[in-house]
């Protein structure tokens, strides 16, 4: 740039041709010679555009842009982005609250964001349209920047805001795909968890961050695929016998070519998410591109590509893609109002023969005119071909050979010089719901290079993973109340073995301790026939009671009528499921004793799963441990169809400790096990020794509030949870989590005996 | 009216044969073998035990069972009247008496104790004690026992036995197949055709279902329940709404997507 070398009054004198813009000049007062360069281009759009008065403003607020001392950017970005922002909103009524924005940001350690925010202001004004909008974003941009500058002793805001610049940068993507209040969520969550990191806030707002994209796939508008997988699923299931993975793309980050759906080996592709079009809504759009694809799978047969034009593919799928809409009608005609409305209509007279090339929209036209009986099209070519067509689907499905033939002749008939040209006709010829039909085409060769004919093609092998992938589960955040979205990975595995003699010695130890348990497990066993006796109506007359009541009515007395009995079935119902925390503190010693609490619960858990083995209630046992949010361990020591065995006893035996207590991920895991269980009845307990806590977890209250949101879950899901805590001062926290459902062992030394007791006292 | 004429079945009942059944019952009960019939609910298996009653000519005696049932609710009890007791014999026992077919439905609802009671019924002793009188009742030469179950939805608690299964010649049910209930809901309503064909379109997508999210697909009683609203002039949408998926699911998304099929159905 050379404006540092010309001297200032320079760009003031510089002279323009028409003497309304010279005057124009005059009022801005500029020495930019930047600006001076693209003034008149600017202004001259502006004067056709704009009244006096908004002529006036327009000049004013860019003189005083350009006074800012901030160099020529703000100005000439404002010069060059308002006119459209007032086409695009309809009005200049918003120039001076965005006036009032860059005096704030002026005022702030933020001034270098007044350009970026004026350059994308015209892409912004596109998208929402409105004053009140466009208000909005402000307020929105406002609230980031007052809540992300930094300030040394609250007094002064000192540093600027960190992400502010990209946010403006990433605005026009943003607005395209968020409602306001969606980008309000968006910002907000942001700003909430990465105000004080300036280099995650800046990968945050520049979307690099997977929890941005995450939380921006939540927020978007239309209907999300998440939100109705299983409802497609069932779709599928229901409507066309049919099921499939279905595997979504992104329509997020694709701007100029957007994907379309197909389907291949590993699935149905659709996009992930689908905004309501012309009375149909996102759903109803999803099911009517699966039904599409169905209609391919079911009747559509490959055909080989190599020896036909593109030209002629072209024409056979859409010939193929109207019998597949024609039968899917004949099979549920109501899907007929969804296709048409999803069809374009386009218009017979849009397209120019002579200057570009009509193929497409003759053959959207001819579409149309096959699946809508009152289409209108006059071409006299046309309607033989939809008269052919509906002659060759009128008694039967046809086959693709046969449409194949008929899209021939039609390409034939009506070819003409024009399809060659560069210029094609787009407009209305998308069909929306329709997917890319590569499973239609079969190649003979693969490419025309020479040398590549005799290569064969592979599949390459996928790496096996060792063990299984994580689980990512949501995270609550009190601040917000809302979830962080897969916020923590949950690893599970099956917990290493040792040697199960160590167990049965242990049990050994304890064998005073299990005659005792065993009688009290004894009374518990179903006893199948109780017998329920004054009973009004009943299975058996209950001779002593019905002979007292004779005595009664022959001395005169009121008979008790209650005089049958009948029995009742006395089961139990209950899956169990008990997690261990298996956190570093579990290697202390306990006060008074040589034993580590690790092995205290190791006894414990020996002498409850024997007893409840006894019993006869399926039981699972998992420990869990933590080392951030990123490794989550859930390992397995006993499953629900396991019996009490060696191999169980091992991996008991084996028990260690490490790292840190992350409640709230290892209850959602052990929940999604516990649910799946057929029972009555359904408890989770959980054995722990101190409050949650893990080292990426700076507010202690996070965890805790998470714990007990996730209790809430098992609730929700009919889950009955009690906590047992080894923790004397536990109270405060586990009250906050458990509610009342808790018990604190004070003495750990009795745990062996107390946790088995403790289970019978729940389940009595 | 004697106790056999009340219990006789008078009107002849509409029976779409699937296939054999009516022939091989009619065998069964020739050699007065126990019959049991198989198959979900709502597919014709009451219809089918009635139409044999009304066909053979013999009275019919149902018993739905249920849970709290027992042997004496089958058998008979004693009444507590103003001189002592009076016995009154169960539906079982009148059956065996009078020589009527009679037909336990469901079975397994009722408790295997209770079950147990019809075993010397069923083999080649065709007798019944009666413990509290000390009777031993011969079955009537034209008694016969029918049983129904449901395999599909009942746990593992709620199987029959194998000794009592193993005394009965099973006949296995299903929804028939499109064309023949089409015919079938047509007939037992007066429907057309035409909406008849779309209602099974609907059920069988309901069918689909089952073991996804639903215990039982749509029966062919609802589809029958649902051509009937029709018929009285309810709005076919309505009617199948109504008759046909809010009986069956509380599900929101097996809900929407069963409207949905109704919706493509009706255009």
């Amino acid at each position: 740039m050379i404006t540092g070398i010309r001297t200032v009054a320079d760009a003031r004198k510089q002279a323009m041709h028409d003497p309304r813009i010279q005057a124009c000049w005059l009022e801005v007062d500029c020495g930019f010679q930047p600006v001076a360069d693209v003034f008149e281009e600017c202004v001259s759009e502006a004067l056709n555009a704009f009244s006096s008065t908004q002529m006036h403003d327009y000049l004013e607020a860019a003189r005083f842009l350009g006074k800012l001392g901030r160099g020529p950017e703000p100005m000439l970005a404002f010069l060059e982005e308002w006119p459209s922002v007032v086409a695009s909103i309809g009005g200049c009524e918003i120039l001076p609250q965005v006036m009032a924005f860059v005096k704030v940001l002026q005022r702030s350690p933020n001034s270098k964001a007044i350009a970026p925010m004026l350059q994308t202001l015209a892409a912004v004004s596109r998208r929402l349209q409105s004053p009140g909008q466009l208000q909005f974003y402000l307020d929105i941009a406002q609230d980031l920047m007052t809540r992300t500058s930094g300030s040394i002793h609250g007094h002064h805001t000192t540093f600027p805001s960190p992400g502010l610049m990209d946010f403006f940068a990433q605005a026009p993507f943003l607005t395209r795909l968020l409602s306001m209040a969606g980008l309000k969520n968006w910002v907000d969550y942001g700003i909430r968890n990465y105000a004080n990191h300036p280099e995650r806030q800046v990968d945050y707002f520049k979307l690099q961050s997977a929890d941005s994209r995450a939380v921006l796939q939540r927020e978007r508008h239309g209907t999300l695929f998440a939100d109705v997988e299983r409802k497609l699923d069932l779709y599928l299931r229901a409507l066309w016998r049919d099921s499939d993975l279905l595997v979504p793309y992104s329509t997020a980050f694709d701007e100029l070519r957007q994907p379309v759906p197909y389907y291949d080996k590993l699935g149905l592709r659709v996009p992930d998410v689908f905004d309501d079009s012309n009375g149909v809504s996102g759903l109803d759009r999803y099911r009517a591109v699966l039904a599409h694809m169905i209609g391919h799978r079911r009747w559509s047969k490959p055909l080989i590509a190599d020896n036909w034009s593109p030209f002629q593919r072209m024409a056979v799928e859409f010939f193929e893609d109207c019998r597949i809409d024609t039968l899917l009608i004949r099979a549920y005609p109501g899907l007929q109002r969804i296709f048409l409305a999803l069809h374009p209509r386009p218009v017979e007279t849009d397209c120019d023969p002579q200057t570009t090339s009509c193929l497409r929209h003759r053959l959207a036209m001819l579409s149309r005119a096959l699946i809508d009986p009152e289409h209108g099209y006059t071409n006299p070519d046309l309607l033989e071909f939809v008269r052919r067509y509906r002659d060759l689907l009128a008694e039967s499905e046809a086959n693709t050979a046969a449409i194949a033939e008929l899209a021939l002749a039609y390409v034939a008939r009506t070819r003409r010089q024009s399809d060659q040209f560069a210029k094609v006709h787009f407009k209305d010829t998308v069909i929306g719901y329709r997917d890319d039909n590569r499973q239609m085409w079969q190649f003979i060769e693969e490419g025309d290079e020479e040398e590549a004919f005799d290569e064969k093609r592979r599949l390459e092998p996928a790496d096996s993973a060792p063990g299984l992938p994580p689980r990512h589960y949501p995270e609550w955040d009190y601040n917000s109340q809302t979830y962080r979205p897969d916020w923590v990975s949950v690893y599970e595995s099956l917990h290493p073995s040792g040697a199960a003699a160590d167990i049965d010695s242990l049990l050994a130890k304890h064998s005073a301790l299990a005659k005792r348990l065993k009688r009290l497990f004894d009374l518990l066993k179903p006893q199948d026939k109780v017998r329920l006796r004054h009973q009004e109506d009943g299975s058996e007359l209950d001779l002593d009671i019905a002979i007292r009541s004779l005595i009664d009515l022959r001395c005169g007395i009121t008979p008790d009528p209650r005089i049958n009995m009948s029995h009742r079935t006395d089961g139990r119902d209950i899956a169990v499921m008990l997690l261990l925390d298996l956190s570093e503190s579990l290697n202390q010693k306990v006060a008074g004793s040589s034993q580590t609490i690790l092995q205290l619960s190791q006894e414990a858990v020996s002498l409850l799963s024997w007893a409840v083995d006894r019993l006869g209630d399926p039981l699972a046992v998992a420990g869990f441990r933590s080392n951030t949010r990123h490794d989550v361990r859930y390992q397995h020591i006993k499953g629900y169809s396991e019996p009490w065995g060696d191999a169980v006893k091992a991996r008991l035996a084996a028990l260690d400790a490490g790292y840190s207590t992350r409640i709230g991920a290892a209850v959602r895991h052990a929940a999604h096990y516990l649910e799946n269980q057929k029972a009555d009845k359904k408890l989770m307990l959980v054995l722990t020794d101190g409050e949650p806590a893990d080292v990426d977890a700076h507010d202690p209250r996070t965890l805790i509030e998470d714990a007990r949101q996730a209790v809430k879950e098992l609730d929700a899901k009919g889950i009955y949870s009690h906590c047992i805590s080894l923790d004397p001062h536990a109270d405060d926290y586990v009250t906050q989590i458990f509610g009342k459902r808790f018990t604190v062992i004070d003495n750990v030394q009795r745990l062996p005996e107390r946790l088995p007791q403790l289970f019978l006292a729940l389940t009595k | 009216m004697t106790v056999k004429e009340q219990y006789l079945v008078r009107n002849a009942p509409f029976y779409q044969a699937q296939g054999k059944e009516v022939e091989l019952f009619e065998a069964a009960y020739a050699a007065r073998l126990p019959v049991m019939v198989k198959g979900p609910t709502g597919c014709g298996k009451s219809r089918f035990v009635e139409y044999m009653a009304w066909k053979l000519g013999k009275p019919l005696v149902t018993v739905a069972c249920n849970e709290d049932m027992t042997a004496s609710d089958l058998v008979g009890r004693y009444l507590l009247e103003a001189n002592g007791t009076r016995w009154l014999d169960g539906p079982l026992t009148t059956a065996a008496r009078i020589g009527a077919i009679c037909y336990l439905d469901e079975i397994v609802e009722a408790r295997q104790d209770t079950t147990v009671v019809i075993h010397p019924l069923t083999d080649h002793r065709r007798t019944l004690p009666i413990d509290k009188k000390g009777e031993l009742i011969e079955a009537h030469r034209d008694f016969q026992l029918v049983i129904s179950y449901n395999p599909g939805y009942q746990s593992l608690m709620k199987d029959l036995k194998q000794s009592t299964k193993q005394r009965f010649t099973a006949f296995d049910f299903d929804y028939p197949e499109a064309t023949l209930e089409t015919q079938i809901v047509a007939r037992e309503t007066g429907i057309d055709p035409e909406t008849a064909a779309k209602l099974v379109t609907i059920g069988q997508t309901g069918r689909n279902l089952k073991g996804h999210g639903l215990d039982e697909g749509i029966s062919t009683r609802l589809l029958v329940y649902a051509a009937t609203l029709i018929k009285g002039g309810v709005e076919p949408r309505d009617a199948c709404r109504i008759a046909m998926v809010r009986p069956i699911t509380d599900d929101a998304d097996i809900r929407a997507t069963l409207d949905h099929a109704i919706d493509l159905t009706f255009g």
